[in-house]
């Protein structure tokens, strides 16, 4: 078989169940306390992604792992070229995972608050970021023949060097795109995933927003001939209808599915070159010239055909056990009688 | 600024920082594990208070789990990135070895911890309680493999095997995978590791029930008192045994490093001359410059018993060594920075030693069934340091890195790879700076964050007993609230 295209797959696959993961998360992070107006129902935000956010989230050590594993050159000038950017998406997701865990474990109105602040202003940043990210995929890096980006000259302290790209069209557009996106998508799960009012208003966000972010996605269409942006347009459109019509389940499929189809086409725009250079043909990092030795790719391939499908499984197990609908009431996932339990002899 | 030296400072303080967090995610997974099977097997036996209390304890345990398990997974993470990061030329020198290492753990590890994990915490009302039970020692083993796989990336840098130099690209080629995992190093270090690990659980839960049994207020019959004594002695078990195995193995461990990287363990005791029956100096002072000590403190013979396992056995001194690795590698500095060598590899063996000896101790002033009295006018005092003690461990485990890692240089990976070559060519000072302050700013705010949690968990007291009722799914959880002071919090704990 051919390694290097199958672990090129897996690799794009693991950035995609990431961000579709983590995309309802980030949404869920800072639509909670805009969508919560009490405690109790921004509490029962959280506890929608409380128990599978860290599942979610190993989604990018995976991705971030897989590319480093069988594509060694393009993870190197990846996080080398976009260093800053970088920094600070882990740097947020540190609040962020922080936050909402230590959310609920101590019980003081300020302690959650401070909690809830730091979690929506970290999840916003992060979707603008990794939205951003992505933009910038698209144009490519100022990628020199070693694989590197070098400073230019003048430049504040060297500073500009992995922050300019941030600055571009494209890593604008991304950052709009991807809070837009956050939200329709955190949107439909939160009201997959939630009961009463945080149920009815995240209906409302998802109808009233879907169709914006669908339009500016035609307007890019337009603008840059993508036709993967308008399959995104498309689904987004069926999100909106859906979400309309009290479809919850096919909202939340097509807000997936939109984030999906955004991050393949990202992913596998200039193939065989994997991540472009802007200065010339020579800094391209190609699918063929990245990957690792026949070795290093056997061993990870029979890893992971005898690992994956279990870690899948267990996954969907977790899911399954925490299914059902979360409600703006205090305790966890049901009711909790705090009964004295007859039972025990002796207490 | 020498960006070489910003990038090492860097990567020294994000990962010496995630190891404050990982041992005690690995050894509190374990002992959580430990509690609730004992309150299984006590539940069948029909000791039913003892099965509540080992519960409660367990809970108690758990949740210190997943406040530091949090803090270690978002640095690891962190850790995850930073070979791209600062160390891209490392990366595409390194990357066909240690990625696929990497995505090896996090396929085999890093998704069954933090699945697991969630499962064992928001699953106690849902699930069974066997498998319920069983998840958590899932994460224990999860933890335990982690710290393995990553080691013998660690190990490959200390002691390079099981691969091959591409002739085309000059670059390291992945070997046997098998080979990798079982470097004499890792075999010697993994138990090392976990060892000291051990121990930083075991001083943390013992602090834990010291603080509470100093701190009055439970009558010495109650049910916090036992449970609170039964903490304390469990966690000075866990030291002791922790601190004996870090021992036995590091002793073991220095002689395979000085087979492997002599010039290290020659740094360890500044030995300049290659000398017979070796000295070890508990303490030495040398002037600025010098090469002789003016003043310290020798056990004879005991550096050449730790080296080669004989008391009057020849070990090599630094200038004999650096001139042997000069005639290999060309010219150059091949001796690795002295003092940092020298003091690290005795506060680690030191620092570690005063926590087993805090738990014999311990365990010897509570033995059989005595409960903890301490001299009232000493009370106040001992109940300050306290809160030190959970801290002996983790710098033990902190400066022993410092040795392992600082010991190596030049080399990022012995004798193959300059740590000067490894920087990312494109990476300027100003950079580093920028992402080094923000790294120490959220880093600081994160380590506030959890001790202010941790304080108010352990403030908080025993919680209510925990024991899933899920037989069939059909029973919520009853809380049992014969302790009231300490009662509410357990909902709480198990709410977001
Ligand atoms: C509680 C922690 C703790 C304690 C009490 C000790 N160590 Fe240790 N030591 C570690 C925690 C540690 C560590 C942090 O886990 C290291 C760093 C790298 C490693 O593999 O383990 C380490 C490294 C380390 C190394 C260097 C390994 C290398 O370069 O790869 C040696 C030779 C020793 N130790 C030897 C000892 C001896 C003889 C001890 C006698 C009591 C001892 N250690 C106590
Ligand atoms: C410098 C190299 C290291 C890297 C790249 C790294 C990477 C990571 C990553 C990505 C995670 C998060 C996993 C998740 O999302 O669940 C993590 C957590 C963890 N790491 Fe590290 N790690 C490093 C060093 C170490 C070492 C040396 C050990 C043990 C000896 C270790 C043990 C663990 C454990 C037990 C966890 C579980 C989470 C926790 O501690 O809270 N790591 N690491
Ligand atoms: C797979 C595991 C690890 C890898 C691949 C690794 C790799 C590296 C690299 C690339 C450097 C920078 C260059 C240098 O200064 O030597 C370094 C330095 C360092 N690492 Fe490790 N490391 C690992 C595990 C750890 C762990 C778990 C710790 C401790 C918590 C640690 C502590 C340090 C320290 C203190 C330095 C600074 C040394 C110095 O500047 O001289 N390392 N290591």
């Amino acid at each position: 078989m051919d390694l290097p295209v199958l672990w090129f797959g897996v690799a794009v696959l693991a950035w995609v169940l990431f961000l579709v993961l983590e995309g309802f998360d980030f949404g869920v992070g800072f639509l909670g306390p805009l969508l919560g107006r009490t405690d109790a129902e921004r509490g029962a935000a959280v506890r929608t992604v409380g128990p599978v956010w860290d599942g979610n989230e190993v989604w990018l050590v995976a991705a971030i792992g897989v590319t480093f594993a069988a594509f060694p050159d393009w993870y190197a000038a990846l996080l080398s070229g976009l260093y800053l950017p970088m920094v600070a998406v882990l740097l947020l997701l540190a609040v962020r995972g922080v936050a909402l865990e230590f959310r609920g474990k101590h019980d003081s109105p300020r302690w959650r608050a401070r909690c809830d602040a730091a979690l929506a202003g970290s999840s916003l940043l992060l979707a603008a970021t990794w939205g951003a990210v992505l933009g910038v995929l698209v144009d490519g890096l100022a990628l020199a023949a070693d694989g590197e980006v070098h400073a230019g000259a003048g430049a504040l302290g060297g500073l500009t060097r992995s922050l300019a790209p941030m600055a571009s069209p494209w890593a604008v557009l991304g950052g709009l795109a991807g809070v837009l996106l956050a939200t329709v998508h955190g949107a439909t799960f939160l009201s997959l995933r939630t009961t009463g009012v945080l149920r009815a208003r995240a209906r409302r966000l998802a109808v009233a927003t879907a169709p914006a972010l669908a339009t500016s996605a035609l307007a890019v269409l337009l603008a840059a001939g993508q036709p993967a942006v308008a399959a995104a347009a498309a689904l987004l459109a069926v999100t909106a209808v859906a979400a309309w019509r009290r479809a919850e389940a096919l909202a939340f499929a097509t807000s997936s599915l939109a984030v999906a189809v955004a991050v393949v086409a990202v992913f596998t725009a200039h193939l065989p070159v994997v991540l472009p250079s802007t200065l010339s043909a020579a800094g391209h990092v190609t699918l063929r010239g990245a990957a690792a030795s026949q070795g290093a790719l056997e061993l990870i391939s029979v890893v992971g055909v005898v690992v994956l499908p279990g870690v899948v499984a267990y996954q969907l197990w977790s899911y399954w056990v925490f299914r059902g609908r979360v409600a703006s009431g205090h305790g966890p996932q049901r009711e909790r009688t705090r009964r004295p339990q007859p039972a025990r002899a002796g207490r | 600024m020498d960006i070489e030296l910003l990038t090492r400072l860097q990567f020294a303080v994000t990962t010496l920082y995630h190891y404050l967090f990982v041992p005690l995610s690995i050894s509190l997974s374990i002992s959580a594990a430990l509690l609730q099977s004992a309150s299984l097997v006590l539940d069948r036996r029909g000791a039913a208070q003892r099965s509540a209390r080992h519960g409660r304890l367990a809970l108690l345990t758990g949740k210190l789990l997943v406040a530091t398990f949090a803090v270690g997974v978002v640095t690891g993470l962190v850790q995850e990135f930073q070979f791209g990061l600062s160390w891209s030329a490392f990366a595409r020198f390194y990357g066909d070895v240690f990625g696929p290492t990497l995505a090896v753990e996090g396929m085999l590890a890093f998704f069954l911890e933090a699945t697991f994990l969630g499962l064992w915490w928001f699953g106690r009302d849902r699930l069974p309680r066997a498998l319920h039970l069983a998840t958590i020692w899932v994460v224990a083993v999860g933890t335990t493999i982690s710290a393995f796989v990553i080691l013998a990336a660690n190990s490959f840098m200390q002691n390079p095997v099981a691969y091959t130099v591409d002739e085309a690209t000059g670059r390291a080629r992945l070997g046997s995978f098998r080979d990798l995992l079982l470097n004499e190093v890792n075999l010697a270090a993994f138990p090392h590791t976990l060892a000291g690990s051990v121990m930083a659980g075991g001083a943390l839960l013992m602090a834990v029930g010291v603080w509470h049994l100093l701190r009055g207020g439970h009558e010495a019959t109650s049910e916090p008192f036992a449970a609170f004594r039964a903490l304390s002695r469990f966690g000075a078990w866990l030291t002791l045994a922790g601190g004996a195995a870090t021992a036995l193995t590091g002793d073991v461990l220095g002689k395979v490093i000085t087979r492997v990287q002599p010039m290290k363990m020659a740094a360890a005791e500044a030995l300049y001359e290659t000398t017979t029956a070796a000295p070890f100096s508990i303490f030495a002072y040398a002037p600025p410059g010098q090469d002789r000590p003016t003043f310290s403190v020798e056990v004879p013979g005991l550096l050449s018993f730790l080296a080669k396992g004989s008391f009057t056995a020849e070990v090599s001194g630094l200038k004999d060594l650096q001139e042997a690795y000069a005639a290999q590698f060309g010219p150059g500095d091949y001796t690795p920075w002295i003092p940092a060598a020298f003091w690290s590899f005795r506060l680690m063996i030191g620092v570690g030693v005063l926590a087993a000896a805090v738990a014999l101790v311990h365990l010897w002033v509570t033995r059989s069934g005595r409960p903890l009295s301490v001299d009232t006018r000493l009370a106040p005092t001992v109940l300050w340091s306290v809160p030190v003690l959970p801290l002996l461990p983790l710098a033990a485990n902190s400066f022993g890195w410092i040795f392992t890692e600082t010991g190596r240089q030049p080399w990022l990976v012995l004798g193959l790879y300059r740590t000067a070559d490894g920087v990312s060519p494109g990476l300027t000072a100003g950079e580093v700076l920028l992402s080094l302050a923000a790294f120490t700013a959220v880093y600081g705010a994160l380590a506030w964050a959890w001790t202010v949690l941790v304080t108010r968990l352990v403030r908080a007291g025993l919680p209510a007993d925990p024991a899933p009722r899920a037989d069939g799914g059909t029973t919520g959880t009853t809380g049992t609230t014969d302790d009231a002071d300490d009662a509410d919090d357990a909902d709480v704990a198990l709410t977001y």
